[in-house]
């Protein structure tokens, strides 16, 4: 157990100390950084989804004044590596997805950039595509590993043999659709060469991670590569590692005289290149005594990966370790497609997962004729089922009972469809919601005392409008044991030490450990009265208790829904989550970090999904007039409160992360709840109006 | 986008003249569609003719009762109108339900008449569409068809037509006024709009240049009128499905005089209800006689792999705005 930091202003709801900058409009996001005379670049995507370019004619595009240069595979630089086809940008004719980037306008102005991009003649020869994502296609295949490297089939005891002795059994397929994340700020970058040295601005989640995967493919040090963000406008896990544009941006500004390429990707444009979430179709069983334990728990999963770039959604992992059951199986199939390459999005694997086990578990509820609530209780697992290890903290169970009296759980109706009110069924649901504990590797804080008071914080890491900025400083107030403006904070740069992505939630928790132990070695080194220009650098400690605890958050969801009974239009008018993360560092900005979480839920449950026309390989509704998330309309009263707690656990921070947890386990309380207001049971996401017509 | 010219027109007859001369010239009112049109390549005007600050932003009473509408007139401006809220609140549900708020600031009455569908297929210029490109085949019928038409539809297109204010007017018996290089000449808003046929690259009966300079509404107080729109988020998106209805009950009450309904999100253009208009005038305000109305006028639906639902939505639609609007719930 580490020694745990005292809180003195973390744990104040402090004002996002980059806010007023936002709202002025002053803050500068990647697009934004003003550099000297920059040439700007417009892409030309591929219009089949697979086969190879036969012939590009440049002419007529490079013939418009103000075209600087038309790059295609013909003349494009040769990257140093070019073994990860995601990045292997105008390498080769060959076409892998329909949006795969085929060239690249250079031009004065944007406007003439796309323009003359327009002008690109291209002919194909054209191979036959396959993006028709089925459970049952012929050609899935067993993933090496899931994303966060689990294993892809866990299996424990005899499900089959549970199954067929259970008292009561439930197996149905549950579908989630794709989801694009759809940050507000897309993604963008401003790359110029000096010499042989990079100098980028890159809307990202991590500034590192971005000189690691640039440098092998343009085969410089990592040393010449310096990215800056100081402020980026959500990710959602999309700007997790570059993706293609980037590759583009810099090779383009190897084409450009020396002059600054700006690339932003459009709306449109993001749909195929900036990642997504699988569509999942998830095969649940559980079996259960009389009394409504669980004996055997089945979570089998089929989702797509791109041909091109395999990525597995680690969807069944979390069914591995939320409930006890001694019979156990959870399995991954990945369908190889040719379509754009899929990837992180807010809780990957708990997010889709947790849709099918929590919605499984209310319909199994049901069955056993148990309030969802007490199923739960009945199946509280010691330890973790997964590793035999006790839970650093596991108070689900609390997070229930704390819910349900503040939601009002014992006004929900028993009997599905039992409430109507002015021509709208509602109903109430609850759910689950887990996230893993991930802190990062290979992060370093720098300290320095100015003489004048103020202390020097610096460490690359990214807020992402989450409140990086504000809570690394309360957390370094404390660690240095100084007043909160004394703390000068420097983030998102990689002349700063290294720091891990903005990801699995993991940032605060990461980041925060690594100042607290630099402030520790800056103390030890300095004492408490340093001399001006003192500093030290530090490494984030090893954590002595590493592998003795499962770590993971927890939390209730509660939704009430209405479903109209004319039109079947469903509207969320409360929703409240309970939430266990440890030491929460910031309430204001974690409230936010949770709500916005749910919010996400309520467009996953009611809206999100990507319409794949697999005749042409394209997302068809690519632009969020079509692609719905929600409107303020949509979001009624959402709250999130959380158990005082801190993990003793988790390092001397004690806090466990925050930024996924809260889209976990909402989809499936907002289905609940609507099955309880209409008596309809709908298993494929989203829940839209022909769902719910009677 | 493709480059382009742009003219702020001195007046509406120069305007047309100027549009008419020009097949590459179109008329441009708030740019709300148009410009995301240019955007994506598949509007492709040489010059666009600005008729959005023509004197044509008044909302104003003829002396035979009429209430005249200026085409340039916003829709948030129209929707706000004391005329309009007072005689006609259908149509002021059916604006404030359309779009955003600052989208509605900027759109027109001309323009919001004149938008194009919102069908996927046709908005994006690398797949075949036979609206933006005759011939080319129409991917919707067999592809994602979850928002397209149930009535009047062709082999060639299935696009509904987007507006929510359209589908007021016509229930309101509107007259649009159009100015063409010869001359002024009105027609029935329910006749502006075509269904696609083999044509389906033609919106509207209007001729290149004809400019719309405002909209009539018939005199007299429609208050018991009403907008009622289903869609998948409460607000900013359009409709799956949506039902303008303007009704007069006989003086005691027990039947129905007058009654006037459009559907939305159903067609290639505003769909007047006129098999269920039959069925109901004169009839009692009765749930079995609206189910009647709804199921007779749906009678002819054809749905698509993806969009059957609508059709008994819309008859839910209609029945739940006619028992609102007869109802003790009817305000008039
Ligand atoms: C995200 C989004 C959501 C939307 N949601 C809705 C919705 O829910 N419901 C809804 O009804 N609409 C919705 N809209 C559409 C919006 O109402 C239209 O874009 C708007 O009404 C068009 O008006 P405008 O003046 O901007 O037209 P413009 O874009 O300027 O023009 C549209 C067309 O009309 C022509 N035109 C313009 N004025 C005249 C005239 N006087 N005579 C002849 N031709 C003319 C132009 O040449 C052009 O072809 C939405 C739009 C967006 C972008």
């Amino acid at each position: 157990m580490a020694e745990l930091l005292a809180s003195k202003a973390m744990g104040t709801s402090l004002r996002r100390v980059d806010g007023v900058a936002k709202v002025r409009g002053t803050a500068p996001y990647a697009f934004d950084h003003p550099v000297e005379n920059p040439v700007y670049l417009f892409p030309v995507q591929a219009t089949i989804a697979r086969g190879t370019v036969s012939w590009i004619d440049t002419a007529e595009a490079e013939a418009v004044a103000g075209v600087i240069a038309v790059l295609t595979h013909l003349n494009a630089p040769r990257l140093a590596r070019s073994d990860d086809a995601e990045y292997a940008v105008l390498q080769g004719p060959g076409i892998g997805f329909r949006g795969q980037f085929i060239a690249a306008v250079l031009a004065e102005t944007g406007e003439i950039a796309c323009h003359a991009a327009g002008l690109v003649a291209v002919g194909y020869d054209i191979a036959v595509h396959d993006a028709s994502f089925t459970a049952g296609h012929p050609g899935q295949y067993t993933p090496g590993q899931v994303n966060g490297g689990a294993v892809p089939d866990t299996a424990a005891g005899d499900v089959e043999a549970a199954l067929a002795e259970a008292a009561v059994v439930l197996d149905q397929t549950y579908t989630t659709p794709a989801g694009h994340n759809n940050p507000m700020e897309p993604h963008s970058t401003v790359a110029a060469w000096e010499g042989d040295s990079l100098v980028l601005y890159d809307s990202t989640q991590g500034v590192h991670a971005v000189r690691q995967t640039l440098a092998p493919l343009f085969g410089i040090a990592p040393e010449n590569i310096q990215v800056a963000a100081p402020n980026v406008g959500g990710g959602f896990g999309s700007k997790g590692l570059p993706h293609a544009h980037v590759v583009l941006a810099v090779m383009a500004a190897q084409c450009s005289n020396g002059r600054p390429v700006k690339f932003a990707l459009t709306r449109q444009q993001m749909f195929s290149l900036a990642g997504y979430r699988t569509p999942t179709v998830q095969h649940v069983r559980l079996g259960a005594d009389g009394a409504g334990r669980l004996t055997a728990i089945s979570h089998e999963v089929v989702e797509l990966t791109s041909r091109i770039k395999e990525f597995a959604e680690q969807t069944a992992v979390p069914a591995r370790m939320m409930y006890a059951a001694p019979n156990r199986r959870t399995s991954h199939r990945l369908v190889p497609l040719d379509v754009p390459v899929p990837s992180w999005m807010r809780a990957p694997g708990e997010c889709p997962g947790m849709f099918g086990l929590e919605t499984a578990m209310d319909e199994l509820a049901e069955a056993c004729g148990l309030d969802p609530l007490e199923l739960r209780a009945r199946n509280e697992p010691d330890l973790d089922p997964e590793t035999g290890k006790p839970f650093s903290s596991r108070h689900l169970l609390e997070c229930f009972t704390t819910g349900a009296g503040r939601f009002g759980w014992d006004r929900r109706s028993a009997v599905p469809g039992g409430r109507l009110e002015d021509g709208w069924r509602v109903g109430i649901g609850a759910a689950s919601a887990t996230y893993p504990f991930y802190r990062n590797p290979g992060n370093a804080a720098r300290i320095a005392y100015g003489g004048d008071g103020t202390y020097t914080v610096q460490i690359g890491a990214a807020d992402l409008g989450t409140g990086s900025w504000t809570v690394l400083a309360q957390i370094a107030a404390d660690a240095l044991d100084c007043p909160l403006e004394a703390v000068r904070l420097e983030i998102g740069d990689t002349s700063l030490p290294v720091a891990s992505v903005a990801g699995g939630s993991s940032g605060t928790a990461s980041w925060g450990g690594t100042i607290i132990a630099a402030a520790d070695a800056f103390r030890k080194e300095h004492g408490d009265r340093p001399p001006a220009g003192a500093a030290t650098q530090a490494a984030a400690p090893e954590d002595p208790e590493a592998g003795r605890y499962a770590l993971h958050s927890f939390g209730a969801q509660f939704a009430e829904v209405r479903v109209h009974a004319d039109t079947g239009e469903l509207r969320v008018s409360r929703m409240l989550g309970v939430f266990s993360a440890g030491r929460i560092i910031n309430p204001r900005t974690a409230r936010s970090q949770f709500i916005g979480g749910m919010t996400m839920g309520i467009g996953m449950a009611l809206h999100e999904a990507g319409i794949m026309d697999p005749r042409f390989g394209l997302v068809v509704n690519h632009d969020l007039a079509d692609y719905h998330i929600p409107a303020n309309a949509d979001v009624g009263d959402v709250d999130a409160i959380w158990l005082e707690e801190v993990d003793l656990h988790a390092g001397a921070l004690g806090a466990r992360g925050i930024g996924e947890i809260g889209i976990t386990g909402a989809a499936a309380a907002i289905a609940n709840a609507a099955y309880n207001a209409t008596g309809i049971r709908i298993r494929e996401l989203p829940l839209t109006a022909e769902k719910f017509l009677s | 986008m493709r480059p382009f010219d742009y003219q702020q027109a001195p007046d509406a007859t120069a305007a047309v003249a100027t549009v008419a001369r020009r097949p590459g010239a179109m008329f441009l009112g708030g740019g709300t569609n148009l410009v995301d049109l240019m955007k994506l390549g598949v509007a492709t005007p040489e010059l666009l003719v600005d008729v959005s600050r023509l004197p044509l932003d008044t909302v104003a009473e003829l002396p035979d009762g009429r209430v005249r509408i200026g085409a340039a007139v916003p829709n948030s401006d129209l929707a706000a109108h004391p005329l309009i809220l007072q005689r006609y609140p259908v149509l002021s549900q059916a604006l404030l339900s359309g779009a955003s708020g600052q989208l509605r600031n900027l759109a027109t009455t001309g323009g919001n008449l004149l938008q194009r569908t919102r069908c996927p297929y046709f908005q994006d210029a690398s797949l075949p569409c036979n609206k933006r490109e005759p011939g080319s085949g129409c991917p919707a019928r067999g592809g994602y068809s979850r928002n397209h038409a149930i009535l009047g539809a062709s082999d060639s297109c299935v696009a509904v037509h987007p507006s929510d204010m359209a589908v007021a007017l016509a229930a309101l018996d509107a007259t649009v006024v159009i100015l063409g290089p010869g001359g002024e000449r009105t027609l029935p808003l329910t006749e502006l709009h075509r269904l696609p046929g083999a044509e389906p690259e033609r919106d509207t009966v209007l001729a290149h240049g004809e400019l719309v300079t405002a909209v009539d509404l018939p005199p007299g107080s429609h208050r018991r009128s009403a907008y009622r729109k289903v869609r998948d988020r409460a607000s900013f998106a359009f409709a799956l499905v949506s039902v303008a209805a303007v009704v007069e009950l006989a003086d005691d009450g027990g039947t129905i005089a007058g009654v006037r309904i459009a559907l939305g999100g159903v067609a290639h253009k505003p769909w007047r209800a006129e098999r269920a208009e039959e069925l109901l005038r004169g009839a009692q305000p009765t749930e079995t006689n609206f189910g009647r109305a709804a199921a007779a006028e749906l009678d002819a639906a054809v749905a698509l792999a993806g969009n059957a639902f609508k059709i008994p939505l819309a008859a839910n639609a209609m029945v739940a705005v006619l028992r609102d609007l007869t109802g003790r719930g009817g305000n008039g």
